[in-house]
């Protein structure tokens, strides 16, 4: 895990870049994100108030609004479904389905092996290419359900 | 293509590249205008009639203009790019950053002339990770190549939350906060970042002035469909269509041609039941109505918009609850929760339309949903209750006798057959426990 000492000092350096260093938030709870492996345990509100002065529970109130910063810890691998209505309309439900078997959980759950989280997820802007599927982030495009093991061999490695 | 602006280059080149970009004479608009006096860059956008085209179509040179000047107002003026493109339906934001991002540059800096500001923000959302890093690679050589003259931009990255691409949502979240709308007035031009000055334009928007520049405010009033649909649009067509994608067209084109031409029509065979013309919070088009050209005044005279030019096509298949639905769990699930219609109003909605899927509504509640969404129309502090109740009341409006028929059936009239069926919203998530197995202590 990087240091606190390093995470202060990137923090510090983002608010910079901001004529008020509060903007600095999101990025300092992605980056704290990243430091506590893909989620926001609680002292991770801390970490990041001290660095932008301001209260861990205004920090929390931040990360609690959005998506993407996860309360509670996720897998290694990240896996998200869209199942929004341009995917639905192309068989999105039938993605999610085929990684529910493929991985054994369901949406919102995370194997055993802390291996993989598997997310239904609100359109994340490529319905031109459906089923789009994130996985750590990475969109992939087109996907069928038929692609699923195949997705899932290689992410197992 | 010689209607292809924004894109333009792109299909021969690699834009992502300084020199290719400058190579089809990229950032020699900034040149000139930083030699000309920003009210003479603003006469061209209004000469041009550029509009908005992240969905409020608001005149771009008009919205400059409301920036106060630096004597009026001496705070620091700001220049705000919205790339927190959400809107289910729309992608093309994607599609500019990842291929043209210097074009977005190039106009972002000489929007930045135009209000005579020195700081620019890009708010892109969070899921874009490799439209972030080509904006990151093209800003990084644009700083390189000395193109930046004093002027700061900051990719600033969303986190998940459709709010954001809301101006007022995205100038909070911009300043480290909940992204909740804002009470207006006032507007950001007189207090929106910190609050100074501030201009907030979608991608598309800034990436098309370097191209009004080079063509000429006049010449490009002239392309589209004058004098109010000027220029091009990417739409974004998606659903049942045998080529969904990106297609840079200018405006005026009929969404037949959209649907049947360029996007090679329904797979299958299969009928076409209806379209959603600008993005899933937009009132839908029946079968009957796809000869509408796509600009601004055709589609208000058919009750709905252009939006953000995202064509959703919904094919024979689909039933049009389930559609609903979905569409306000989405808003539901968005929904910052500082108005109250908006709040409850789309709870309700989702709880009518559940309703009415599972064939236990009576026919009086498809007034009762009409009523919820004339309750959260126009009455909240920014549009988001106002996505949600427009498209779900020209559902039950238009396909009113498809839910009647899931009453008078007691249940959905597709029998499990409807291609939107058992589709999961991600609304449910947060409430999901994994099924206690038989036997199992509870």
């Amino acid at each position: 895990m990087k240091t606190l000492a390093r995470f202060h000092r990137e923090v510090a350096e983002i608010a910079t870049e901001y004529p008020e260093s509060s903007s600095a938030v999101m990025p300092a709870l992605r980056l704290a994100q990243e430091r506590h492996g893909g989620w926001l345990p609680p002292e991770a509100f801390v970490e990041v108030a001290n660095a932008l002065d301001l209260t861990p529970a205004y920090v929390k109130g931040v990360a609690t609004f959005y998506d993407m910063f996860h309360l509670e810890p996720v897998g290694r691998r990240l896996v998200e479904v869209c199942t929004n209505i341009c995917c639905g309309l192309r068989g999105a439900q039938d993605v999610l389905r085929a990684f529910e078997g493929e991985l054994g959980v369901g949406p919102g759950e995370t194997t055993e092996d802390g291996e993989f989280t598997l997310r239904a997820v609100e359109c994340i802007g490529g319905c031109g290419w459906p089923t789009v599927v994130a996985i750590d982030n990475v969109h992939r495009l087109n996907v069928s359900a038929e692609d699923v093991p195949s997705i899932v061999e290689e992410l197992r490695g | 293509m010689t209607d292809v602006i924004v894109l333009a280059g792109a299909d021969e080149r690699d834009l992502t590249q300084l020199d290719e970009y400058r190579a089809v004479g990229g950032y020699a608009q900034l040149e000139r205008a930083r030699g000309m006096a920003p009210a003479a860059v603003i006469d061209e956008l209004n000469g041009a009639n550029l509009r908005g085209r992240g969905g409020a179509f608001f005149a771009t040179g008009r919205k400059m203009q409301f920036i106060p000047s630096k004597e009026q107002n001496p705070r620091p003026h700001y220049v705000c790019i919205n790339a927190d493109e959400s809107e289910p339906g729309t992608f093309k934001d994607r599609e500019i950053m990842n291929r043209v991002p210097h074009r977005l540059i190039e106009g972002a800096l000489i929007a930045a002339h135009a209000v005579d500001s020195q700081h620019v923000f890009i708010y892109i959302r969070g899921e874009y990770l490799d439209p972030f890093e080509s904006l990151r690679a093209a800003l990084e050589q644009a700083r390189e190549a000395d193109l930046l003259d004093g002027v700061t931009i900051v990719l600033h990255r969303g986190a998940g939350a459709y709010i954001c691409g809301e101006e007022s949502g995205l100038l909070e979240s911009l300043e480290g906060k909940r992204g909740q709308a804002r009470s207006r007035p006032p507007f950001p031009a007189i207090s929106g970042l910190y609050a100074s000055p501030t201009l907030i334009n979608n991608v598309e928007t800034i990436a098309t002035i370097p191209k009004v520049l080079e063509l000429g405010g006049a010449a490009y009033a002239k392309i589209g469909a004058p004098p109010d649909s000027t220029g091009t649009r990417l739409f974004c067509v998606s659903g049942n269509v045998v080529r969904g994608g990106n297609y840079e067209l200018p405006m005026g084109i009929s969404m037949r041609e959209v649907i049947y031409d360029l996007a090679g029509g329904i797979p299958d065979g299969r009928a076409l039941k209806a379209v959603i013309p600008g993005g899933s919070s937009m009132p839908i088009l029946t079968a009957d109505q796809i000869d509408v050209p796509l600009e601004h005044d055709a589609l208000r005279a058919l009750d709905t918009f252009l939006g953000a030019a995202a064509v959703i096509v919904v094919d024979e298949r689909a039933c049009m609850v389930q559609l609903g639905l979905r569409v306000a769990q989405f808003y539901m699930h968005e929904s910052c929760g500082k108005c109250t219609p908006c709040r409850e109003g789309t709870r309700w909605m989702v709880q009518l339309l559940e309703t009415i899927e599972a064939g236990d509504a009576k026919h009086s509640q498809l007034d009762l949903l009409l009523d919820v969404c004339d309750r959260i129309l126009g009455k909240c502090l920014c549009p988001l209750g106002d996505a949600a109740a427009m498209p779900v009341a020209s559902y039950v409006v238009k396909f009113r006798d498809e839910f009647r028929a899931h009453i008078d059936q007691g249940g959905c009239p597709f029998g499990g057959e409807s291609s939107l069926e058992g589709l999961f919203a991600p609304v449910d998530q947060h409430t999901h426990h994994p099924v206690v197995e038989e036997g199992a202590p509870a």
